[in-house]
């Protein structure tokens, strides 16, 4: 197995990553590629072409032996690099090891109740995550997963990490399987399997959905609520799309009304699901 | 310092006082008391060291006048009085919720304090809860107009009441309707301890204060170290004191003006320093000396008299002020650039400035304070007018904050050297409302490194704690407008956040 996995960016304090205070990692790398992606050079991994090499003006970016490497200390934020890139990707990445990552983490101690893994697709990493997950809990801390749900769980190859993970959160882009193919590129299948599955096994935490005009939202919201109504416990985070970081192709998407925002989490509320409006 | 010359410059000062539109009546009362009482000399003689260190500003008196005759802070034994009711007062011991409320609102009125009005109103939930069988409507209706009354006829936000830290019916109560009533008055204190305080009244706490800024944390179980049986309180900004008692006098020395005056570390610590301190704890004494002898508080007061205090449990405060400029000066004279907070030789200096500190004051034995082994308590003083360029306490300066991690871990270590009292108030952006659990992380974080105080507010918000009082926002434009404002507090504000950059305090992202 691959030792080491690509991290985009480590915020060492969330409020906004699950319950309590958390550590929130983003991986790099997506097996969705959404229209709405808030960060989307975090979808594809770096081929090094170099190509944003000459373009940083900070000189934080070199070529060393064909890979492009990154200077977090030199780099001014400015995203050139994203900007120029070819592939739509981003050099600001770094490989760690499990171990390198542990220590990142311990740094945070004793503020944080635990970690969220998010992305990209955490998922992609699972191997690595199920190692991470039992090295944190041996701290006495809590790992989330914030995954799209796209590679089955109940998978054997997951078993390890489903059992390793305290929770998981889970976005539902579409009930409906032409939209979700739409927005995502990819079938909604598993997402809505895994979703009943963590369900039943009691670590589905948190649903979420963006609200987008014209999309079917007040189809996923039924649905989505009344297949997951016999399970207690759950919140499902309704969120106004907001156009930042997004492709300027994507750029004319709207958020819906108030008015039907309140509609949709009437429908849910009625479905016995607890709702955070986001 | 006032010093009057002459009969002409007295009569100036109070026509000035008696033609100030932004003053009430009440203050208008206060400041000519206080002229009153400037009249006078000081209580160290004319020669004395004192005077050439405050106009350096090495030392500050604060102010507070120059023949105190009423302690500055006062922790009356509210229980006492619910329990026997009071001889001076005509009081009965109360039977049910509108006596003992009814008692608590005309003795809070009987205790003076440097502001003139009460900075130590009790633990209010521990004083009522007795009272209260069941919550209803009439219940919350006399607790709210309980705490209305406070806030209009209390007028200054340095009258503080404590919660917790047992989650009770009356705390409950409080933290539900505070955000409705937005008060500046009083300030309030959650002595928190993770064993005691359940987890869901802490977040119903944080809740309450990222909407009000009240109330603050208090690290319950590291406070009881210091003060083993001795009961205490949190008074005024952040004071931890004996109940049944309080404190003397509040001065202060600037860190950063001895600094400016020193050649290099080594002369500052066994030089200047010990200096200073030596000037400031006889001027201290001498203050406590005229207080307890020449005035009538401790002879006939009916506190003193029918116990609600005893001149035993009274401590002279030892006030600090400027470790984030000092260190940055004392390192400049030795060729270095470090900054508290982000520095760790930083960090080693100020332990060492204040482990100094810390030997020179306790080296004094006082006649008084056999509560506190005759010694002055070290208290992280929060910053008065006349501070531009001086950060409060052992702050780290605003604009210079690290990280929170980091800002906490720094400040911890050096709230420790201040048993009455310090605290640090960070201000977060609005999203964490959603998710107040997580501030309840960072401040079992805190407490697990032994910070003592804490606090939070939200960024828009329109109360928000200052130094460590509340003021709101909307007053300051309006006492900034040359507008009457009912409470003194917004006076004491308007340097701190028209010049001190206080609004400036970094902004938790989340």
């Amino acid at each position: 197995m691959c030792k080491t996995a690509t991290i985009n960016k480590i915020i060492p304090m969330s409020l906004v990553d699950g319950p309590g205070n958390r550590t929130a990692i983003f991986f790099q790398g997506c097996n969705f590629n959404c229209s709405y992606c808030h960060n989307p050079e975090t979808i594809k991994k770096c081929i090094n072409c170099g190509e944003c090499v000459s373009h940083c003006p900070v000189g934080a970016l070199k070529m060393i032996d064909g890979k492009v490497l990154w200077d977090e200390n030199k780099c001014i934020d400015c995203d050139t690099c994203i900007k120029v890139c070819p592939h739509g990707s981003t050099p600001k990445t770094y490989e760690y090891t499990v171990d390198d990552l542990m220590e990142k983490i311990e740094e945070n101690i004793p503020f944080i109740e635990g970690i969220t893994t998010s992305g990209g697709e955490c998922t992609l990493n699972f191997e690595f995550l199920e190692k991470l997950f039992i090295k944190v809990k041996s701290l006495g801390l809590t790992s989330l997963v914030d995954t799209n749900g796209f590679i089955s769980l109940k998978s054997p190859m997951m078993e390890g990490l489903v059992k390793a993970a305290d929770g998981f959160m889970l976005d539902i882009k579409s009930m409906n399987e032409e939209e979700h193919i739409n927005l995502t590129g990819r079938p909604n299948k598993t997402v809505i399997e895994n979703a009943v599955y963590l369900a039943s096994i009691g670590k589905l935490q948190e649903i979420r959905t963006v609200l987008i005009e014209g999309n079917k939202n007040r189809e996923t919201v039924e649905n989505i609520t009344k297949l997951l109504q016999p399970y207690p416990n759950i919140t499902y985070k309704l969120i106004s799309y907001r156009p930042f970081g997004v492709r300027e192709e994507f750029l004319q998407l709207k958020s819906i009304e108030k008015k039907q925002k309140e509609e949709l989490k009437e429908i849910a509320i009625m479905n016995g699901i607890k709702v955070i409006d986001c | 310092m006032e010093i009057f010359d002459k009969v002409e410059d007295i009569k100036r000062e109070v026509m000035n006082t008696l033609e100030n539109q932004s003053l009430t009546y009440e203050q208008q009362t206060y400041r000519l008391a206080k002229i009153a009482e400037n009249i006078m000399d000081y209580p160290v003689s004319k020669d004395d060291l004192f005077y050439e260190m405050y106009n350096e500003g090495k030392i500050c008196d604060l102010d507070e006048g120059h023949a105190p005759y009423a302690p500055r802070y006062i922790l009356p034994d509210y229980e006492k009085l619910l329990r026997e009711g009071s001889e001076f007062l005509r009081l009965t011991p109360a039977k049910n919720l509108k006596q003992a409320i009814n008692s608590l609102l005309i003795f809070y009125h009987h205790v003076p304090s440097i502001t003139r009005f009460p900075v130590y109103i009790g633990s209010l939930d521990t004083l009522l809860e007795p009272f209260i069988d069941e919550v209803n409507d009439d219940v919350i209706e006399e607790i709210k107009l309980f705490l209305i009354q406070l806030d209009r006829t209390i007028n200054d936000s340095f009258c503080h009441a404590n919660i917790g830290p047992y989650e009770t019916k009356v705390g409950n109560i409080i933290l539900d309707i505070i955000d409705e009533l937005q008060n500046v008055t009083p300030n309030m204190t959650l002595l928190y301890d993770s064993e005691i305080t359940p987890d869901t009244f802490a977040e119903k706490a944080i809740k309450a204060s990222l909407n009000t800024a009240n109330p603050a944390f208090a690290n319950l179980s590291y406070y009881k170290k210091d003060f083993n049986e001795v009961p205490f309180g949190i008074a005024s900004c952040y004071n931890a004191l004996p109940t049944t008692g309080g404190a003397f006098t509040l001065s202060r020395i600037r860190l950063n003006k001895i600094a400016d005056d020193s050649k290099g570390i080594d002369d500052f610590i066994n030089g200047e320093l010990p200096k200073v301190v030596d000037t400031l704890v006889h001027f201290m004494e001498s203050k406590i000396d005229f207080l307890v002898n020449k005035t009538s508080f401790f002879k006939s007061s009916f506190l003193i008299r029918e116990g609600f205090v005893k001149i035993e449990n009274f401590v002279g405060l030892f006030g600090v002020v400027g470790l984030h400029e000092c260190i940055e000066i004392l390192s400049a004279k030795e060729g270095k650039t470090f900054v508290l907070g982000t520095d760790k030789e930083a960090e080693e200096l100020g332990i060492k400035i204040m482990d100094k500190v810390e030997e020179l004051v306790n080296k004094f034995t006082s006649k008084y304070s056999p509560v506190w082994n005759s010694k002055f308590m070290l208290h992280a003083q929060v910053g008065a007018a006349n501070d531009k360029g001086t950060t409060a306490g052992t702050r780290i300066q605003i604009g210079k904050e690290p990280d929170l991690y980091q800002h906490i871990r720094t400040a911890a270590r050096l709230q420790q050297y201040f048993p009455s009292g310090t605290g640090d108030h960070f201000p977060f952006e609005s999203t964490a409302e959603k998710n107040p659990k997580a501030i309840l992380d960072i401040f079992k974080g805190a407490f697990k490194l032994n910070m003592r105080y804490i606090s939070c507010y939200k960024e828009d918000g329109d109360l928000i704690r200052v130094t460590g009082y509340l003021v709101k926002k909307s007053d300051l434009e309006k006492f900034n407008r040359g507008e009457q404002v009912s409470y003194d507090t917004v006076q004491y504000a308007q340097d701190p956040l028209n010049d001190y950059g206080i609004l400036e305090r970094k902004v938790q992202n989340v």
